[in-house]
């Protein structure tokens, strides 16, 4: 059986039992990464010299048993906007393109700790700043399962790095639907956690107050394990948060009789694409059946969500990426006149439009007399919209919800308009504001084959109840994966 | 009649806290070090990198809140503000705009018309920046972040003093207080405490207040005096030719004992402050001012009173002594060997202070154990050595911290108790100076006092002067 027919945990169990080697699966994954990136692009950069002395000296552990864990050997991507030690760490931005972190995430610090062999760094909108991976500085990532189309973004790379068979898992980074909606378009499962689950040093911050990583995986029970892993108490992140909770798996396989499962009316009103909206809702009949109860209910302040959402975080990211100077890493212009003329120019050249069309949105709602009309308003919106979940939560275990009101669009489609890119947000950015669990899994696909995923959406530390009904669903399905990946399997 | 004016003063006073790491990481706060050796991915922005708040930091700020009679904010927060200058390495300083941690406080201070209270409007916490360094010959400048991310707490008074005076006697009491807490050294000339001065003239009588200037770089009480009267005198000057007094931002030489304007107010950057997101809000509770207050220590007006009342000793010396903590400390000390206090102080105003003066030094330098002191003062009061012999034992208790008694011993400076030995050198003394003799009996009770120092002189200053005293006068009155 092919190493890529495998999900993280199925391997993991594989290379504990010796039936495979680390060096075997790198080697396999390396291999898929050859045929298939040129079409696909997923990765920013990759180094399969190193991942190979990586997975010999991780095999070397495993056979003296210093490694147990379960996914010890197996091959990841990580989100370039994650810092990983000595390898270039360029948040596809032309001005970290030659920066090299002297230090790696916490995230990727307990990943490496678990024995994980890290194939690359997967491609992603600019700064995170976008949803389809076309505002990377190195070049598009297109959906695997038709390259004409995009895989979402801005955790694209990630995504369809993982359809692609490219990386048996990978981790993404959600602000505002980062992990979910690129999860849906490539038909993989993915989760953001609860804010301050997964600590965020490292992390280069887009939106600090609604940044978290997740993982992205083939299954559910992956997510589970990938989530344990990366998660825990960060002394050194101050939004981290003691949770009572760290292992996820727990939660597999529990009864689902009687879970409330909410499904915002509004959310399945105009806007939403017809084919989208009856798989998302075969998800709630599927639990139903097993003994769910569903019940439609008005989510208030649906339409405040975006707005709030950019003002908060395209504010925080134009402070978050001033230090982006060409001072003192980074790209620096070649010419410039002084000091802030090289600071000018250096972040002329160094962005991209998306980017600077956000750090100017940003600049404006902070300035001396909008500051109330603009970000004061946004905060008080994003409170009024955490009290509409918490009154949702008083009377469900979840919320059910699209992850994008339709399937991946085409390559160029989107750019052209940011608003009515800012909008197909409209599903998932709430959950950030509220600092929400949410996870996406695959339920369906279009007529023109593009993949379809479901959002569940629980409340603060409730992962409990979302890998609980995710998984419960996943058991009446079985993982697809697109004619691309399967190029190597046999 | 010539208009009569007045100054309207009231100081953003910087103070470097003095906590061994820096606010935001673990990096040491250690003055020199080569350029960029205090300094990890948090103090230097890099990307990724995440500010933790030490506690100490607000503990301190709390004591001086405390001190300084404020009411603490129990729930405040950390801002953002936005500028790009590459000392700064995020290009934003984490300070506190909306909530800081300290609010309406006051000081007392002594004037001529008797105390005034200088009101404090707010304390705030915030990270200092680096170092840039421009090197002519390359033309280039470089940047060193040892200090990017040092505390410092802002006092910022309210707009209540009126001349030079009063504002060195507020900074005083300030410098004191946070000296006392131990909060910081407070150190003008090397920067751990600087003082931006908000001026305005106003004509005597006028209830509005004039356009005010801030002037920085003040680095010492001199500058502050200096600069107060420069800019009250070019205020009125303007006023006076019929000119607008511009709200800028003025920067002081204290060369050329001039200020020039650095930028005026529509010039001034809109810092787009916002709650720093990377930084959770700080709630203190009831207990932890509790805490606070129980460990702050005894503060200057106190302890005057107390040297005072249970020392008895003058204002004037328990003033001095209580002027530096450092002295403060050692005085303390020296008494708790059990050593009369009084005595004590006298060692300390006197060859103490004299000896500073000579070596141009600071009082915060004296260096020496107290027990040294106090087994002089003991081998004086036991008759060991002469008053004479202990100044000399002090110098070198001052310079070098020696062991009086070891000393004494080694140096042969014992007194010299002998009455046989003592009455032949007395009797020399007395039949070679027949002229003093004479004008003993002639009423010349001076002359009494040379045939004493002849004696000391003549054993080498060992003598027991109380016993020659004794042993002349009953030479003389034979
Ligand atoms: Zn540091």
């Amino acid at each position: 059986m092919s190493v890529l027919n495998l999900t993280a945990v199925s391997l993991g169990k594989k290379i504990q039992a010796g039936e495979l080697s680390a060096v075997e699966a790198t080697q396999e994954v390396l291999a898929q990464v050859e045929r298939v990136e040129k079409d696909v692009h997923s990765y920013v950069s990759y180094d399969g010299e190193a991942a190979l002395k990586r997975a010999k000296e991780v095999q070397q552990l495993i056979d003296e048993k210093k490694l147990t864990h379960p996914l010890a050997g197996v091959p990841v991507a990580i989100k370039d906007n994650m810092c990983t030690k000595g390898v270039t760490t360029t948040c596809s931005s032309k001005i970290l393109s030659n920066f090299v972190p002297p230090y790696s995430s916490t995230a990727v610090e307990k990943l490496e700790a678990a024995g994980a062999i890290m194939i690359g760094k997967t491609n992603m909108d600019e700064f995170a700043m976008g949803s389809t991976t076309e505002t990377s500085a190195y070049g598009i990532t297109r959906n695997p399962w038709n390259l004409d189309h995009v895989p979402g973004g801005s955790s694209g790379g990630s995504c369809a790095a993982v359809a692609a068979n490219e990386a048996i898992y990978a981790l993404g980074s959600d602000t505002g639907g980062s992990i979910r909606q690129p999860s849906s378009f490539c038909g993989v499962t993915g989760i953001k956690p609860t804010y301050g689950t997964v600590s965020r040093f490292g992390l280069i911050a887009y939106g600090s107050s609604l940044d978290q990583i997740g993982p992205v995986a083939k299954d559910v029970r992956d997510c589970a394990t990938i989530l344990s892993t990366i998660s825990g108490y960060d002394s050194k992140d101050s939004t981290s948060i003691k949770r009572e909770d760290y292992d996820f798996n727990q939660y597999l396989g529990q009864d689902i009789k009687g879970l409330r499962i909410g499904v915002p009316k509004g959310y399945f009103k105009e806007g939403l694409d017809k084919e989208v909206a009856d798989h998302v809702l075969s998800l709630a009949k599927t639990l139903e059946a097993q003994g769910a109860v569903v019940e439609e209910f008005d989510l208030s302040l649906v339409e405040y969500a975006i707005p709030a959402y950019y003002v908060i975080a395209d504010a925080e990211a134009s402070s978050n990426l001033e230090r982006f100077d060409g001072v003192k890493y980074g790209y620096r212009a070649k010419e410039y006149n002084g000091l802030h003329d090289m600071i000018k120019k250096s972040r002329s050249q160094g962005f991209g439009p998306e980017v600077k069309r956000r750090i100017m949105l940003g600049s404006f709602v902070l300035s001396s007399g909008y500051y109330d009309a603009y970000y004061l308003k946004a905060l008080r919106t994003k409170a009024l919209i955490v009290k509409a979940f918490d009154e949702a939560f008083a009377k469900y275990d979840v919320i059910l919800a699209p992850a994008a009101p339709t399937t991946a669009p085409k390559i160029g489609s989107s750019l052209a308009d940011p608003i009515k890119m800012y909008l197909g947000d409209i599903y998932t950015i709430s959950v950030n504001l509220a600092g929400l669990p949410g996870i996406t899994v695959p339920v369906g696909k279009d007529k023109n084959g593009l993949p379809i995923g479901a959002q569940l959406i629980g409340n603060r530390f409730r992962e409990d109840v979302l890998f609980k009904a995710a998984y419960a669903y996943e058991q009446t399905k079985t993982y697809e994966m697109c004619d691309l990946a399967q190029k190597g399997v046999n | 009649m010539a208009k009569q004016y007045e100054t309207v003063i009231g100081l953003e006073v910087h103070v470097e806290l003095a906590t061994k790491t820096k606010i935001f990481c673990g990096c040491s706060t250690a003055f020199g070090g080569d350029p960029n050796t205090h300094t990890c991915p948090v103090c230097t922005g890099m990307p990724g990198s995440l500010p933790v708040l030490n506690k100490k930091v607000v503990e301190y700020a709390m004591a001086v809140g405390l001190a300084t009679n404020c009411t603490i904010t129990q729930d405040c927060k950390f801002d953002r503000k936005n500028y790009f200058y590459p000392d700064n390495p995020q290009n934003y300083q984490i300070s506190q705009l909306y909530l800081p941690i300290c609010r309406d406080g006051h000081v007392t201070i002594e004037t001529a018309n008797g105390p005034k209270d200088i009101r404090i409007h707010e304390i705030h916490m915030e990270e200092d920046a680096g170092k840039l360094v421009h090197d002519d010959f390359t033309d280039s400048s470089y940047v060193d972040y040892n200090r990017s991310g040092v505390p410092l707490i802002e006092i910022v008074s309210e707009p209540d003093m009126r001349s030079a005076e009063e504002v060195i006697a507020y900074l005083d009491a300030l410098r004191m207080a946070v000296q006392y807490l131990g909060a910081s050294d407070c150190k003008l000339q090397e920067g751990s405490m600087r003082a931006d001065v908000n001026l305005s003239v106003r004509e005597v009588g006028s209830s509005e207040f004039g356009t005010r200037t801030e002037t920085k770089n003040l680095n010492s009480f001199k500058a502050i005096a200096r600069c107060i009267a420069n800019e009250t005198e070019r205020q009125i000057d303007l006023i006076e030719a019929g000119e607008k007094v511009v709200q800028e931002t003025r920067r002081w030489d204290d060369n050329k004992e001039y200020s020039y304007a650095m930028r005026s107010k529509e010039d001034a950057q809109d810092y787009r402050y916002f709650p720093d997101p990377d930084l959770v809000p700080i709630h203190i509770s009831d207990e932890w001012i509790e805490q606070i207050k129980q460990d702050q220590p005894e503060l200057r007006p106190e302890k005057k009173k107390r040297y005072m009342e249970e020392y008895c000793l003058p204002e004037y010396d328990a003033n001095i002594l209580t002027g530096v903590k450092h002295l403060a400390d050692l005085f303390e000390s020296v008494v708790d060997f059990g050593k009369k206090p009084k005595e004590v102080s006298n060692w300390l105003m006197g060859d103490t202070m004299r000896l500073v003066k000579e070596k141009e030094m600071e009082l915060e330098e004296i260096d020496f154990d107290a027990k040294h002191l106090a087994s002089l003062i003991d081998l004086i009061e036991a008759g060991t050595i002469n008053r004479t012999a202990a100044r000399e034992v002090f110098e070198h208790i001052f310079e070098e911290n020696i062991d009086p008694v070891a000393y004494v011993e080694e140096h042969g400076l014992k007194q010299d108790n002998n009455e046989e030995g003592l009455r032949s050198i007395v009797s020399e003394v007395v039949k070679n100076n027949p002229k003093s003799v004479e004008d003993y009996h002639a009423g010349k009770t001076k002359a009494l006092g040379f045939l004493v120092g002849q004696t000391m002189k003549a054993s080498k200053g060992k003598a027991n002067p109380a016993l020659v005293n004794k042993l002349i006068m009953e030479l003389l009155t034979k």
